[in-house]
């Protein structure tokens, strides 16, 4: 082994670069939120907002901020630290690189959100063609994901130093499970780089006049499916790899937990028709397949659903517990490491099973564009994977700045997590509900006309803007950690935990590690699910849309 | 690589509620006829007024066909043609509908009539209205600053 894997503390010139991805999250974090609280306050009908700003603008900066920006820095951020920390010290090279990728990304995003506030960009995060924004909005998403390109390569070039001094061995958990998900987002993000280059620049640029929308769309999903897995897939390393140290048990099985990452990367890409079940153009034996396709991806949940529980129960048998569930009782509940991504965990069965009744083909016409859309995804990836995010930041920042986790604000941690679950609770509960009765998401508040369903639904908002001030709280409380652990707790060593297998005479079969065979079964998948369709929405294509900007300047 | 015995029988357990659910959607889609909406034809944006039947938009009685009315819509930002409709109770009926400029979303609160309008394509579902009261149809797919603003009213009457 190479002295450098054995190091237990991230090298402080990757620590920086780590730091300064989450620095841009919180940020993104702290704006993002305030928008939320907004939205919700406008929807509940007892607010305006002030100075001409509109909802739709605030939606975008809301979407843009969250889904996008947060999410990719802080996961860059944290991939980049426990690539670090588990195969050892980035080169000089491979950190060039990675901070160019920073610097790319943050341009990027300012780029976008100047456009998104001069009212040039009022699209959403999604900028479904042919709402057209300024062509520098969409350059600027480009250089997010360039950015996150480069960010990408140089974990890459960290974990292929490592199998080459390291021979026949396979990779460390961690390290192999970053790559995976860079991979993943590597293939995924050809999509909607394809249409922001080809078509929606170009286009914005004047270069030509028209777009084909379906294609544009078709693009932007096979991307936007294995988005939510990237977000998903950092808490899943942290479940799996990182949470076991914590409690102080195993890693159940560290080949199953590798076998989960590869049907992740699998099955996450070619599943996008099921964000398109109700679009005319696309043929219904594909969404079907697709569908299909989608609900392979569950496998590996099941997979790492069991194996959490095992660890659970058998460190608290461990513990001298007994019974059913008498394990459950000896779990450190005291530890906001564990207890915050927990939340999040129990917060992702009824998620889930969300997810599963929004991909059910044509029971997707039940909930489509509602606001019970919203209301799952707030509970996917605004709780399981944020909650769990928060969780990373409680012992990594302060594992990067040279600090410790207070006891005080270990005890603030844990209030944040129940703070945010209760807010979660109504918000995400009321829109579930909302939705069912019809209520559409990603709109302002209307009484459509005094019509009675739509009257229904606004006791449902008000509960909303409930919810969303007690979540805004939350993320008072989340910024006051993270500001303490980043600059004023004291120093000291807090450590970067690292799950160990419970059998370690079990090595990780090698074929996991053969890029060729699954990045090559990836491609057979996408071109399987894709290629038929994609001929035939070019063959049959209407005549092409020209832009439309349908929404007001200042 | 070893596989606990509780988890194989989990994951059969699991895979096999997949292959049920699976099941019972794909038959009620290809077997039952209740498969999403996905209308392959296409029409020019530019042209919608102009070509039946989006012509005459509103409700159209039908003969020889397995259903008795057509509903036809034309959605613009940020507005549905025609704006309100009566439907006799108990009509078998084919909603028709397209855009003119953005994508619009078009769907009846309280029922199963939910599908994106695209420009340059039909979309279509056939429906009963087997319940009598007042509908109202929502653009649920943001459109611009009017979306929420953006509904049609249908009336299911004896």
């Amino acid at each position: 082994m190479s002295s450098q894997t054995t190091k237990l503390k991230v090298d402080p010139r990757d620590g920086k670069l780590a730091m300064a991805h989450f620095y841009v999250a919180f940020i993104a974090l702290a704006l993002g939120g305030l928008m939320g609280l907004l939205q919700t306050l406008v929807r509940s009908g007892k607010f305006e907002l002030p100075w001409g700003i509109d909802y739709y603008q605030i939606l975008t900066v809301h979407g843009v901020l969250m889904g996008l920006v947060l999410t990719t820095f802080f996961i860059m951020g944290f991939q980049y630290a426990a690539v670090s920390r588990t195969a050892g010290t980035h080169s000089p090279a491979a950190r060039r690189i990675a901070w160019i990728g920073f610097w790319v990304m943050t341009l990027g995003t300012v780029m976008a959100a100047t456009m998104v506030l001069l009212k040039e960009a009022s699209v959403l995060y999604t900028f479904y063609a042919p709402l057209k924004a300024h062509w520098i909005f969409y350059l600027g998403l480009t250089f997010v994901i360039v950015g996150s390109w480069l960010d990408g390569a140089a974990q890459i070039m960290t974990y292929a130093r490592w199998r080459k001094e390291n021979p026949g061995k396979p990779s460390p958990l961690l390290s192999f499970m970053a790559i995976i998900n860079t991979v993943m987002w590597i293939v995924a993000t050809l999509g909607v780089a394809s249409t922001v280059l080809f078509q929606l620049l170009p286009w914005s640029l004047g270069i030509v006049d028209t777009v084909d929308v379906l294609i544009s769309r078709t693009l932007f999903w096979y991307f936007g499916h294995p988005l939510v897995y990237f977000w998903l897939l950092p808490a899943y390393m942290c479940w799996y790899a990182i949470i076991p140290k914590i409690i102080g048990g195993k890693i159940f099985s560290d080949s199953l937990a590798r076998l989960s990452f590869i049907l992740f990367l699998l099955f996450s890409i070619p599943v996008g028709f099921h964000h398109q079940l109700t679009e005319p153009g696309i043929d219904p034996a594909w969404k079907f397949l697709q569908v299909v396709l989608t609900f392979m991806v569950i496998v590996p949940s099941l997979m790492t659903a069991f194996s959490l529980f095992a660890t659970f129960e058998r460190y608290g048998r461990s513990k001298g517990a007994t019974g059913l569930f008498g394990w459950f009782k000896v779990l450190p509940w005291k530890d906001a490491r564990f207890t915050v991504p927990f939340i999040g965990m129990a917060s992702f069965i009824p998620a889930g099973a969300g997810g599963i009744i929004n991909a059910s083909n044509q029971m997707n016409q039940v909930v489509h564009n509602t606001i019970w859309v919203t209301g799952h995804f707030h509970l996917t990836a605004a709780t399981s994977v944020v909650l769990t995010f928060f969780g990373i930041s409680y012992w990594l920042v302060p594992h990067l700045t040279g600090r410790k986790l207070t006891k005080a604000m270990n005890k603030l941690a844990i209030i944040q997590g129940w703070v945010w679950f209760i807010g979660m609770v109504f918000m995400s509960g009321a829109m579930h509900f909302q939705g069912l009765l019809g209520g559409p998401r990603r709109s302002a508040f209307s009484t459509y006309g005094d019509s009675a369903q739509a009257l229904e639904w606004i006791p449902y908002q008000i509960a909303q803007a409930v919810g969303g001030s007690i979540l805004f709280l939350g993320i008072i409380l989340i910024l006051i950690i993270f500001v303490n652990l980043a600059f004023f707790a004291p120093k000291g060593e807090e450590e970067f935990p690292v799950g160990e297998a419970e059998n370690l005479e079990e090595k990780a079969p090698m074929i996991f590690e053969n890029w060729k065979l699954w990045l090559g079964i990836t491609a057979l998948l996408i071109l399987f699910a894709y290629t038929i369709p994609f001929i035939d929405m070019i063959q049959n294509a209407p005549p092409g849309s020209e832009g439309f900007k349908t929404w007001g300047s200042w | 690589m070893h596989i606990h015995k509780f988890e194989k029988i989990w994951l059969i357990f699991g895979v096999g509620a997949l292959v049920v659910f699976l099941s019972v959607v794909g038959v009620s889609a290809f077997y039952l006829g209740n498969k999403p909406p996905s209308c392959l034809t296409t029409i020019d944006p530019k042209k919608v007024d102009t070509e039946a039947p989006f012509d005459k938009p509103g409700l159209n009685k039908v003969e020889g066909k397995e259903w008795d009315y057509e509903l036809v819509y034309v959605a613009s930002a940020f507005l549905y043609n025609p704006g309100e409709v009566e439907v006799p109770l108990g009509a078998k009926v084919k909603v028709i509908a397209t855009t003119k400029d953005v994508v619009h979303g078009f769907q009846v609160a309280g029922t199963n009539i939910n599908m994106m309008l695209e420009p340059g394509y039909v979309n279509e579902i056939v429906t009963t209205f087997d319940k009598e009261g007042e509908y109202l149809v929502v653009c649920n797919e943001y459109c611009g600053t009017g979306h929420h603003l953006m509904s049609s009213k249908i009336k299911v009457v004896k």
